[in-house]
């Protein structure tokens, strides 16, 4: 469990409830209990309003045009650029890039970064936890280049080998891809000292936030990762919209990624001189509805406070794991000693898919399957999991609700 | 003789059997007993080329062809996509494969499981039902 701050204060669950006009829902005539966080949060009026004050008030091209429109727009796009640059601590507001997801991040950066300076021989290290977004890009850039992709094995209660990831960091180890916070267990990986370790061999090190940036506070100085990727949907934001940190001499000394308008300084049919940073990496026109709500969704959790939210999230775990583990048969996957507010499980001869099917009627959202994470489960030999991931707006009588739903779906397969 | 029946009755008996079946505490209670009726797959036929992998569920299927029929048999790791698998087989198995070529199994919609049917990743419901009918067609020009 992630240790909170004594000062932290109780937050007003039902107030906050009714900034998410979703929550109203009725869903297979029962009230929506909404436990799928970690796939995408629901969304604040206010980010809402964002979008929808966006177009109907100054849509417009960004950086382009001169007139009054595209100025606002522009404004509130750049402005948005300084909240997630405040957000994550970065140096320089250049350091961030809009992208359309974690996943376009880790691309990006496998991409740019990946064939200007792997070559053949050449080692990326990533763990046994990751997103298959954060598999797949290297093993395309280690197929390429003849490298090799390995990985830092998974303890059986969900945490990192650290014995192994210093064992297996080498001085062919050119880039380290770690997952902040595992969106299949909660693990919380313990980044700060892994990047330190990275660094002492030489390699680049990418962190994957797309499940802890929502939930831990982001230092990407402190932390002296060299990238940091993260999704704005996760974190009360929309979709489409995500982020890529990286140390300015790295990106800028990185090679482009997507050619076309915005990236570039000048074009003649001969040769194209590029944009400066972060337009170097912004091809095209971005989502700027997106940019501008994700700034709506960082202030709602900054007015909220993250040490308030963990608190409260904290709270959500504690009590769902011990209602839980009541259940027979039930097996927590994950007991990391630090984790985030997911609970992932299997009960002894069910099968994931059905108790989410039986869940889905009684209007309970759980995710249930491999999350993306097939080597994870092949490791824990299993075909899946339920997953409930709680967000600040879930309250200690849904988590009941969920638990009654459990114990009739079991009564209903038995 | 006994005339077998055609495609579409079979369907209309699953339709009139959940006509009475008023909550869905009821409808998926009946269809996980169907699910735990429908006899195990031999483990010989649970090999890969068998598989029909799901997001989440895996469905085995085995088809077999006998005077101008074609019969199916399936297996599945979840009990609620094994009852909707015995209800396809139900209807589907034994008929020629013309038969099975045109079935638009609206029963599916009309007793109220269309959602398993259209969640085309987190199941394996709906690539079985394409490969049953891929089956037929595989037979239909085989013997030609």
């Amino acid at each position: 469990m992630i240790l909170t701050n004594p000062t932290s204060i109780d937050l007003d669950i039902g107030a906050i409830r009714q900034q998410f006009p979703i929550l109203n829902r009725i869903v297979k005539n029962k009230p929506l209990v909404y436990f799928d966080n970690a796939a995408t949060t629901q969304k604040p009026q206010s980010v809402i309003d964002a979008i929808s004050h966006y177009y109907s008030n100054y849509n417009a091209n960004i950086h382009r045009g001169v007139h009054s429109l595209a100025e606002e727009a522009t404004a509130a796009y750049e402005a948005s650029r300084i909240a997630v640059q405040q957000f994550i601590g970065a140096a320089f507001s250049e350091e961030v890039i809009f992208t359309t997801g974690t996943t376009e991040g880790i691309n990006l950066v496998a991409y740019a970064w990946g064939r200007a300076n792997i070559v053949a021989g050449d080692e990326i290290l990533i763990s046994g936890m990751e997103h298959h977004s954060n598999i797949v890009p290297w093993q395309i850039l280690c197929n390429e280049k003849n490298a090799i992709l390995k990985v830092i094995p998974v303890l059986d209660n969900g945490e990192l080998s650290l014995i192994d990831y210093h064992n297996l960091l080498g001085p062919k180890t050119k880039m380290v891809a770690i997952v902040q916070v595992s969106n299949a267990l909660g693990t919380v990986n313990p980044v700060k000292s892994i990047i330190k370790a990275a660094h002492q061999v030489g390699a680049v090190v990418l962190i994957d936030g797309a499940q802890s940036a929502v939930h831990l506070d982001i230092d990407v100085q402190d932390m002296d990762c060299d990238f940091f990727v993260f999704s704005g949907h996760k974190l009360y934001g929309p979709t489409g919209i995500g982020i890529l940190y990286g140390k300015k001499n790295i990106l800028e000394s990185m090679p482009v990624f997507q050619g076309g308008g915005e990236m570039i300084k000048e074009v003649t049919f001969e040769r194209t001189t590029y944009n400066e940073l972060p337009y170097k990496y912004e091809a095209g026109t971005p989502n700027i509805a997106g940019a501008i709500a994700l700034k709506a969704a960082l202030d709602f959790l900054n007015d909220l406070g993250k040490d308030n939210i963990r608190k409260h999230e904290a709270a959500l775990l504690k009590y769902a794991t011990a209602q839980l583990e009541i259940i027979p048969g039930l097996t927590i996957i994950g007991k990391a000693r630090e984790k985030v507010s997911l609970v992932s499980f299997i009960i002894k001869g069910v099968h994931p898919q059905d108790i989410g099917v039986l869940l889905d009627n009684q209007g309970i959202a759980v995710r249930t399957g491999h999350h993306c994470t097939q080597p994870l489960m092949e490791r824990f030999d299993i075909a899946g999991t339920v997953r409930a991931s709680f967000a600040v707006y879930n309250t200690l009588a849904e988590i009941d609700v969920l638990i009654a739903g459990l114990w009739k779906a079991l009564k209903m397969l038995s | 003789m006994i005339m077998e029946k055609d495609i579409l009755e079979i369907e209309s008996e699953f339709i009139e059997s959940f006509s009475f079946l008023d909550t869905w505490e009821e409808k998926y209670e009946y269809i996980i007993e169907l699910g735990k009726k429908l006899p195990a797959l031999e483990e010989k036929y649970k090999t890969e080329d068998k598989k029909i992998k799901g997001c989440q569920s895996t469905v085995w299927l085995v088809s077999s062809y006998n005077n101008g029929k074609v019969f199916f048999k399936a297996d599945s790791d979840a009990i609620i996509v094994k009852g909707l698998i015995s209800m396809l087989i139900d209807v589907l198995s034994g008929h020629t494969p013309d038969k099975i070529i045109n079935a638009s199994l609206d029963f599916i919609d009309r007793i109220g499981m269309h959602t398993h049917l259209a969640q085309t990743r987190s199941n394996g419901l709906r690539a079985m039902v394409k490969q049953m009918k891929d089956y037929a067609i595989a037979y239909k020009v085989i013997h030609i």
